[in-house]
């Protein structure tokens, strides 16, 4: 334990941003102080806490009672899902928790330094290493070796050993306090050198209270209770100042150009995709429940499905291998502009080969429900990708597509990604959609979902909108396009101008309105010279 | 034709005229997907007979359930509506009186079971009182203008639904040209009324059956959902012209009564007349259901104990939907169907024995693989164990014998379970559960007489007290000489004995002066908890003392019931063939149905070798390799951040973990090239994160993101 050995230690680390990284590692023992001494704090609590149970087993059992219920409807079936599948409901998005502002870059060097890709070739050993030991051991003094896994085990595990104590204030008492001492040693050792950084650091990271890996199975009673009164005070913790502490840096100045569209697409379709043998299995997996899913179709459940990947080539293949010989819809749910006006005209106009217009889509949806109960050999097949994208996803939407789905001839297949898509539906509309869930999990990138131009960080050229925009005032005559130039002026003109009933007015409806007044300004003409 | 364009997110494939074949058939379906293909088309047809009995029964038991209601219902009608006739002649009372007759209709909260009630509900009285009925729902009815174009379309297609053929024309006036006010509606109602009226020969049968000048009936369906305003006005403006014509309301409401008063003010809801009206609470509804469809012999098809908590759970926790119940019922009869070959067994005994003649070597190769037949055949001696194991014959009279059995063991089973629940239902505390349906899981899970439930159970019987212990034996009698059951004639006997001795009993008793009666009196005046407390002592000290005879004979009783109990209520899966008639993939189920969508998105995100099954994503506990594919990578590191992510730092982040998973040769070669492909990776993996709603962008700062989870490390 000396300035040298700190040193070297920090040599370790200089290849990856060498500034933050220090400060990272007095931030540590920093976070740790801290956390002492809140763990005092919430010991007295804690006791209470404890009488408290005491007197009421009422809860007790209400705690057990809601234990066997997760253990009846959330621990999935073993075959398909294994390890997480049993993490229950309330442990997967809880309320928001104060983290450390360079929490990220430090998990990020932890899993940048995992061996298991160069220097141990034992497979079977690697991804404990991945997990416990994030230093490669490459330094041949071994006091330092020592210290350094000290440390970090410290800093990984304290959450733990926190819990631990909470929920056992006595039984650990002697091992946890001969432990914490040695620690405070050397970090008195490290203080001495760096008091004046420390102090500055000091304010700068708040508490660490998060584990940088809680493996999420091993639960008790008495824990689940800690982690009600833990997050309680984590809530308020977080929310207690209105300030987000991030770091300035902007992108900017990492000299990147923004991409574009083109290049991004060109770029990664270089770029190999990774676990294409294990997706194709996973794939394949699904496609075997094809016939399955048409025969649930026709016995009047509609599907969804759900789970990380785009299942847009799934259903693709779906179509393609089962709907050949039928009439079907295929719905691209992200596509911009769609709406649900859009998918009862293509219903009306393309299936029911119907002329005319409705007053309103429920109008619409009358009169399709009306036609194909009246006529029981009319079939339709609707699969719709992204049920729940923007445009969709409003009640309304809902209320139609669930009304057109619950028609006996009416076949529905649709997907979901949004983690909070099943929100859209009330106990009414799911009961008209009759779902059946299945999940198809393909890890395959969400190539056509996302290719719409609204992504965070593709340069937002706005090319695809202007040159179909320049495209569409070619084709028009000159004096249209003067019209439409009036136009579009006029709305600019207007479009602050909040009583101005056209402010919502889009690009479409302007063409058309340039159309008609040029059609009518013909046949105006028409007129004139005759 | 592709779907993917930048100009339309609508497709449309028709198969050209020509081509279009006939449509397969579901069955075809069934066959394709099923995972044997024997005695596919016999099993689909015995699923499709069994589902539809199943619809059928069901819905009787609503139709019974409801029939009440509905009773009340019409008398209600008819008690308002000859106040309307009395009115007519009366021009005062015509004047004075405002207050349209109104039902309030609690239906409870399981919204989705009203419609079946509303449906059956317009049938009844379209068949009994009146042909004019208009069903409104919240979502058709945004203004008043919208629920009175609704509400004449209705009518007025009833109308003519009534009087069909002749008078088409006269009726064809499009619906969305007819002015949609209250004058229009009067004008209609007099017309009709007087049409009916005046061909009376003609039209005998269709005004007799309903009541003259019938009324009205407006249904509100979900009345909580309709906007204050168009209630209030609806209400204000028929209250207006109540006296032209009889107007009756009925909302259906799913929270409280309450919800009338908190809806409309009080100048409103004078106008109304309200009688409230209560539903069968869906709880009963559902032990209906359960008894009549689950309890039986009825239905070959049987759930096992897991599948059956699944759906309760539902019930319980999710929706308290009888329909989805039902629902799920349904669907436990396709999978089983579907994905056993050997359900072509399960069906009613005479027709199973027929079938099994006509199995094929496969499907006995498939019966010589079930466990319990092989349980079965160790049991046996040699000679019969060979004879089982290569002669289909033999096997196929075991088979016949086994089922035969299984139809026996379920013919007793539900009475012994009946009889066992009067008694488990009267007791302190309910040990064994207070539903019928809590000891059928509880017997189908294990040996019930092993648990301490029914230990404790058996104890708090020993401590009945007479009349009650006879009320319940009485019971039983009535239930096991109701039941079609083979040996019953003999537990009959036995039971009616130890009635007989009970009464014997009395008879002594009264002869005898009472000598232990101030210790009765104490007993009787304590609660339950001190007379257990107090009778436990008792045994305690009187452990040597002799027992009276009553108590001999109590002891005698439970301990008959005890043996019935070990003799009948054997758990299914200890039964050999139970795999035929008990559906029981449990997780199937709940997947389809109760499926946790964003679980598996975690998993997926956290622990990608649950699904990739590649050895270099194997790891550990919660943490991840970074070898793990992108988007699981962002996530990972995301989780770290507060309120706000750094965009540039986590792309920083990003390419550290991705640059060392590539190991270091692509280090060396840090090339712009490479800097670009992980950039371009780390796009598509914050566009996907976006897409999932994890995160979205936010304006606060420059380069950030918003995270919108919390928790989930």
């Amino acid at each position: 334990m000396s300035l040298a050995e700190c040193r070297s230690a920090g040599a370790l680390e200089v290849k990856f941003v060498p500034d933050e990284d220090v400060l990272r590692h007095i931030a540590d023992d920093a976070g740790i102080k801290v956390q002492k001494g809140k763990n005092q704090l919430i010991a007295n609590p804690k006791r209470f806490v404890k009488k408290l149970e005491a007197i009421s087993d009422d809860e007790a059992q209400e705690v057990l009672e809601e234990k066997s219920y997760v253990a009846v409807l959330g621990v999935c079936g073993e075959e398909s899902m294994t390890n997480g599948s049993s993490v229950g409901g309330g442990e997967v998005y809880t309320f928001q928790t104060p983290k450390r502002s360079n929490k990220m870059a430090e998990l990020a060097s932890e899993l940048a330094q995992t061996p298991g890709q160069s220097a141990v070739p034992d497979p079977s050993k690697c991804p404990e290493k991945t997990a416990k030991t994030p230093q490669s051991s490459k330094r041949s003094s071994s006091s330092q070796v020592q210290q350094k896994t000290k440390k970090n085990e410290f800093v990984s595990t304290t959450p733990y050993r926190l819990r631990k104590r909470l929920a056992a204030p006595d039984a650990q008492l002697e091992s946890e306090s001969e432990y914490s001492a040695s620690c405070s040693e050397e970090e008195e050792g490290e203080e001495a050198q760096k008091e004046v950084s420390t102090v500055l650091s000091h304010q700068k990271t708040p508490a660490k209270t998060k584990a940088v890996s809680t493996p999420p199975s091993r639960k008790t009673l008495t824990k689940k209770k800690d982690n009600m009164n833990d997050l309680v005070e984590e809530y308020f913790e977080a929310h207690s100042s209105s300030k987000v502490l991030t770091s300035d840096r902007t992108l900017q100045k990492l000299r990147r150009k923004r991409l574009n569209q083109q290049t991004l697409h060109d770029l990664l379709q270089k770029s190999p995709l990774a676990y294409a043998a294990e997706i194709k299995e996973l794939n394949q997996q699904y496609e075997s429940l094809f016939s399955k899913w048409m025969l649930q179709l026709h016995l009047g459940f509609n599907i969804v499905l759900y789970g990380l990947g785009s299942k847009h080539d799934l259903l693709e293949k779906f179509r393609t291998s089962m709907l050949q010989d039928c009439v079907h819809l295929v719905v691209n749910g992200y596509f911009p502009s769609i709406t649900v006006k859009s998918v009862l005209n293509s219903i009306t106009e393309e299936v029911l080969d119907h002329i005319g217009t409705f007053r309103s889509p429920l109008d619409q949806l009358e009169f399709i429900m009306k036609r194909f109960k009246e006529d029981s050999s009319l079939e339709l097949y609707v699969l719709i990708h992204n049920l729940d994208s923007q445009m969709l996803r409003g009640e309304r939407s809902q209320q139609i597509l669930a009304q057109l789905s619950s028609l006996p001839s009416i076949y529905l297949i649709a997907s979901i990604d949004h983690i909070n898509a099943p929100l859209m539906w009330d106990q009414a509309k799911q009961s008209l959609y009759n779902w059946l869930w299945y999940e198809t999990t393909t890890f395959s990138p969400y190539v056509e979902e996302t290719s719409y131009e609204n992504s965070l960080l593709v340069q937002q050229s706005g090319s695809l909108a202007l040159s179909s925009l320049t495209h569409v005032l070619r084709s028009l005559t000159p004096n249209a396009r003067g019209i439409f130039r009036l136009l579009a002026q006029y709305q600019l003109e207007n479009k602050d101008n909040a009583s101005y009933p056209g402010a919502c007015l889009l690009f479409p409806h302007l063409f058309g309105m340039a159309l008609l007044a040029q059609s009518q300004w013909h046949w105006h003409s028409v007129q004139v010279t005759s | 034709m592709s779907t993917r364009s930048l100009s339309k997110g609508c497709f449309v494939f028709k198969p050209s005229p020509k081509k279009r074949k006939v449509s397969r058939t579901t069955a075809y379906y069934f066959r394709e997907g099923s995972s044997d293909l024997e005695d596919s088309e016999l099993r689909f047809a015995t699923c499709q007979s069994l589902q539809k009995q199943v619809k059928s029964e069901t819905e009787q038991i609503e139709e019974e359930l409801n029939e009440q209601l509905f009773d009340n219902l019409v008398s209600f009608l008819r008690r308002s509506h000859s106040a309307f006739q009395e009115k007519k002649t009366e021009w005062t009372c015509r004047t004075k009186s405002r207050e349209i007759p109104t039902a309030a209709l609690v239906l409870g909260v399981n919204v989705t079971d009203h419609d079946f009630t509303f449906r059956s509900l317009s049938e009844v009285l379209q068949n009994n009182v009146t042909p004019y009925i208009a069903l409104l729902e919240a979502k058709d009815c945004p203004g008043i203008k919208n629920l009175m174009q609704k509400l004449l379309g209705q009518l007025m297609n009833c109308c003519i639904d009534v009087d069909s053929s002749e008078e088409e024309d006269y009726e064809h006036v499009s619906r969305s040209r007819v002015r949609c006010s209250m004058t229009t509606l009067i004008n209609w109602y007099e017309s009709a009324t007087k049409r009916t009226d005046s061909e009376t020969p003609g039209k005998k049968r269709t005004s007799s059956r309903h009541w003259q000048s019938p009324p009205v009936v407006v249904i509100f369906k979900d009345m909580e959902s309709f906007t204050t305003k168009v209630l209030q006005d609806f209400v204000v403006i028929s209250s207006q012209h109540i006296g032209e014509f009889p107007l009756v309301l009925i909302f259906g409401i799913a929270t409280s009564p309450m919800i009338i008063h908190s809806l409309l003010p009080h100048s409103v809801s004078s106008l109304l007349c309200i009688e409230l009206f209560q539903s069968l609470s869906c709880k009963d509804h559902l032990s209906t259901i359960i008894d009549k469809i689950l309890l039986t012999t009825q239905f070959p098809l049987k759930l096992s104990e897991k599948v059956l908590q699944v759906l309760i759970n539902i019930f319980l926790y999710h929706d308290f939907s009888v329909q989805n119940f039902i629902k799920g019922f349904q669907l436990c009869i396709v999978e089983h169907f579907h994905s056993n070959p050997l359900s072509v067994l399960c069906c009613q005994l005479e027709e199973a024995k027929r079938r099994v003649n006509s199995l094929s070597h496969n499907q006995c190769e498939n019966v010589r693989r079930l466990p319990s037949f092989r349980r079965y055949v160790e049991s046996q001696v040699s000679e019969k164990q060979i004879a089982l194991l290569t002669v289909d014959s033999s096997l196929k009279e075991a088979v016949q014998k086994l089922l035969e059995d299984l139809n026996v063991y379920h013919e007793n089973y539900f009475p012994i379970l009946r009889c066992l629940h009067v008694f488990t239902s009267s007791l302190p505390k309910y040990p064994l559960g207070k539903q019928i349906r809590e000891l059928h899981c509880a017997c189908l899970e294990n040996r019930v007489w092993e648990t301490e439930e029914y230990e404790s159970s058996l104890q708090l019987a020993r401590m009945l007290n007479k009349s009650d212990l006879v009320t319940m034996l009485q019971k039983c009698v009535e239930i096991l000489v109701s039941s079609p059951g083979r040996e019953f004639d003999e537990i009959v006997e036995k039971l009616k004995e130890f009635l007989t001795q009970f009464q014997k009993l009395e008879e002594a008793y009264q002869e005898r002066d009472e000598s232990i009666s101030p210790q009765k009196e104490l007993q009787k005046k304590t609660n339950l908890y001190h007379l257990q407390k107090t009778l436990l002592e008792l045994k305690e000290s009187r452990r040597s003392k002799k027992l009276t005879k009553f108590e001999m004979l109590r002891f005698e009783v439970v301990d008959y019931i005890d043996s019935l109990v070990r003799h009948y209520l054997v758990p299914a899966d200890h039964k050999t063939l139970h795999e035929i008639v008990y559906f029981n993939t449990a997780s199937v189920l709940r997947e389809h149905l109760n499926a946790a969508p964003r679980i598996a998105l975690h998993t997926a995100l956290n622990n990608p070798y649950s699904y990739l099954k590649s050895e270099a994503l194997k790891s550990d506990g919660g943490s991840i390799s970074n070898k793990a594919p992108d988007i699981c990578i962002a996530y990972k590191l995301h989780l770290e951040c507060g309120r706000l992510i750094n965009l540039a730092d986590w792309l920083e982040a990003f390419s550290t973990v991705v640059t060392a998973a590539e190991g270091p040769t692509a280090d060396a070669a840090s090339s712009d090239q490479v800097d670009d492909v992980i950039h371009a990776r780390f796009i598509r993996a914050v566009s996907e994160l976006e897409l999932l709603g994890f995160i979205k962008p936010s304006k606060q700062k420059t380069d950030h993101v918003a995270r919108l989870t919390w928790g989930g490390c």
